[in-house]
């Protein structure tokens, strides 16, 4: 085993480490630099203002609006997501009109199902943003969702939909919704299935109804699972740049009403006279909310792990 | 399962006794409205994911005149024009290509610089290696929004800003954090003994990673393999700051993202719909044809 072992680990290593260090570990590092900084990119030297740009930041009401979109987008985005995807692969696993060999009975075509639910996971969140913001077209009779509604007689509930500053950033959380749904019913669908059928078979012999398996047997031992995918579901809530940014009137509008976080970062840096000082110190803001929520996420779900 | 269960539950039951055949009722209706309820709800969220995907693609063989004024309606005939036009006239077909130029060599360098990372850090005791993996594994962890602004002047000063080689390096880069971490730990779920063996028989580390462990890998490989093609694919934050310069280089979902805007100038509804479609049809084809494996890669890393 020893024969030149360690210039096999270096030869193995060194590429991409140094790729990995070049792209991804110094530039997270010159973040927080950049961010004691008045840089604009104009100069090549950096002027040292410390932390300015933090104070500057928690009097920046356009900051705090978006940050409060992300948490509101945190708050409400996982848990509709999960909800819905525990509840359709409940409906997939044991909806099935007669019991199984498990106990428990799938659906009949639960695999067709499964395939359609999880189409929106394999595009691209572009096409589904542009998909959307086609559907939520606000024209009272071109739009989809619009014309849709007045020829089933609901055109009192047609909307300029993104167009209204009070109900955009639902529009967007509705599509955030959609897109990530089947993700979590497959997910879930298969850690019920890697539950062992000796469990049920003994609820079962217990007279357990199917309802009271899932919420007595099903959800606990998924316990694991549905804490993994709540950390998932809140990164990809405190993102959402790309709904935003593509779909949302004005960039974020109306009225800054949809703005989050990493689109101000990216307005500030790339659009707006390129404060990338301005845009370092949102960059670290940003990751002590994300540090927060997952170690905060992570406490909260940490118990005794059963194991089967 | 024993018989004897099978017996009150089971269809088959021949002469079930008379306060077992009144549970059994009462249990199979319980499935039935069950049965309903659930076909109701599934079929209600497969509409919902469906139908808008029908209607982006029966809407890029209609007129921009009919999109608008029949949102709702079939194409009354078929206007493959529109498919021409994103194509040729909107360059997506030379954005399809230069995605998928990217994916393919960023996808390939991945896998081949993760796994060789992934096997030395599962395989090989030496100081430092704790060290080295949590630096991989902790790349998880920061939104990569925050860096954009230092890797925009990084890629500029390395002369690989807005290049399409610079694009693979960067998606390279950025997917190994997930890759080393997932094949670390599948490295370490395989026999240490083929290895050994091969080493007594005096073949080197490098000949047995790529001949033995490798091979022997393979499930690991394809999952994160498909994980990395498609998350490479769907890119668009990474290429929309650092790969912003010639329209040329764009990638698919930069001219989505262009052709949406330009749409809304020129109303050419027929092109952005027969854009969205051509760039939806290959990745649903491709995911039908192997659903079980995308599923499986998808998820591999939230079942661990």
């Amino acid at each position: 085993m020893r024969h030149g072992k360690y210039r096999f680990i270096i030869g193995f290593l060194a590429i991409p480490l140094a790729l990995y260090g070049v792209l991804v570990i110094s530039p997270f590092l010159q973040d927080f630099q950049i961010s004691l900084t008045s840089w604009s990119g104009l100069t090549p030297e950096k002027n040292f203002i410390g932390l300015d740009n933090y104070q500057k930041l928690m009097h920046n009401d356009l900051f705090w609006k978006a940050l409060w979109h992300n948490v509101l987008l945190l708050l409400f985005v996982p848990v509709v997501t999960l909800g819905f995807g525990l509840f359709f692969a409940f409906m997939l696993n044991v909806g099935g009109r007669r019991r199984g060999s498990a106990g428990v009975a799938g659906v009949r075509g639960s695999g067709l199902y499964k395939v359609i639910f999880f189409f929106p996971q394999v595009l691209s969140i572009t096409i589904i943003a542009i998909l959307w913001q086609q559907i939520y077209n606000p024209d009272p009779e071109n739009g989809m969702l619009n014309s849709l509604l007045s020829s089933v007689g609901l055109s009192s509930l047609q909307q300029s939909w993104l167009g209204d500053s009070s109900i955009a950033l639902i529009c967007i959380m509705v599509v955030m919704v959609w897109a990530n749904v089947g993700f979590y019913v497959v997910l879930f669908s298969a850690g019920m299935a890697s539950i062992p059928g000796e469990i049920y078979e003994a609820a079962l012999l217990d007279g357990a109804s199917r309802v009271k398996t899932f919420f007595r047997i099903t959800l606990p031992l998924l316990r694991d699972t549905v804490a993994t995918a709540w950390v998932y579901m809140g990164i990809i809530a405190m993102d959402a740049f790309i709904y935003v940014q593509l779909m949302s009137v004005n960039v974020g509008g109306p009225d800054e009403s949809t703005d989050v976080v990493p689109l101000l970062l990216y307005k500030t840096a790339f659009r707006d006279n390129s404060q990338y000082g301005m845009a370092a110190a949102m960059g670290v803001a940003m990751l002590i909310v994300t540090l927060v929520f997952a170690i905060l996420s992570m406490r909260l779900s940490r118990r005794e792990r059963i194991e089967f | 399962m024993t018989t004897e269960t099978m017996q009150v539950d089971g269809e088959k039951a021949a002469v079930p006794p008379t306060a077992s055949a009144a549970r059994w009722k009462w249990r199979s209706s319980e499935g039935g409205v069950l049965n309903a309820f659930s076909h109701v709800f599934l079929l209600v969220w497969a509409l919902m994911v469906g139908v808008p995907l029908l209607w982006a693609l029966w809407s890029s063989f209609k007129t921009s005149g009919e999109i608008l004024t029949h949102p709702w309606s079939l194409p009354t005939d078929f206007h493959f024009d529109n498919w021409s036009r994103a194509w040729s006239k909107a360059n997506i077909g030379q954005y399809f290509l230069n995605t998928a130029f990217v994916v393919g060599l960023s996808t390939f360098g991945t896998m081949l610089l993760g796994s060789m990372a992934a096997y030395v850090l599962a395989r090989f005791e030496f100081p430092g290696n704790r060290f080295i993996y949590f630096l991989f594994v902790g790349g998880m962890a920061f939104p990569v929004v925050m860096v954009l602004v230092p890797l925009f002047f990084v890629t500029k000063n390395l002369g690989i800003l807005n290049t399409l080689p610079g694009l693979v390096l960067i998606y390279i880069a950025y997917s190994l954090p997930f890759t080393v971490f997932f094949m670390t730990a599948f490295f370490r779920t395989l026999p240490t003994t083929v290895a050994e063996a091969a080493l007594i028989d005096g073949a080197s580390h490098t000949r047995t990673f790529f001949q033995i462990m490798l091979p022997m890998a393979k499930p690991g490989i394809i999952s994160i393999g498909i994980f990395n093609i498609l998350g490479q694919w769907n890119q668009y934050l990474l290429p929309l700051v650092l790969n912003q310069g010639d329209t040329k280089n764009w990638v698919l979902t930069q001219g989505l993202a262009d052709l949406a805007v330009q749409q809304g100038y020129q109303g050419d509804w027929g092109a952005l719909f027969a854009g969205l479609s051509i760039a939806m049809l290959p990745v649903l084809a491709v995911y039908i044809v192997f659903q079980k494996q995308v599923q499986a890669g998808l998820t591999a890393g939230a079942l661990k």
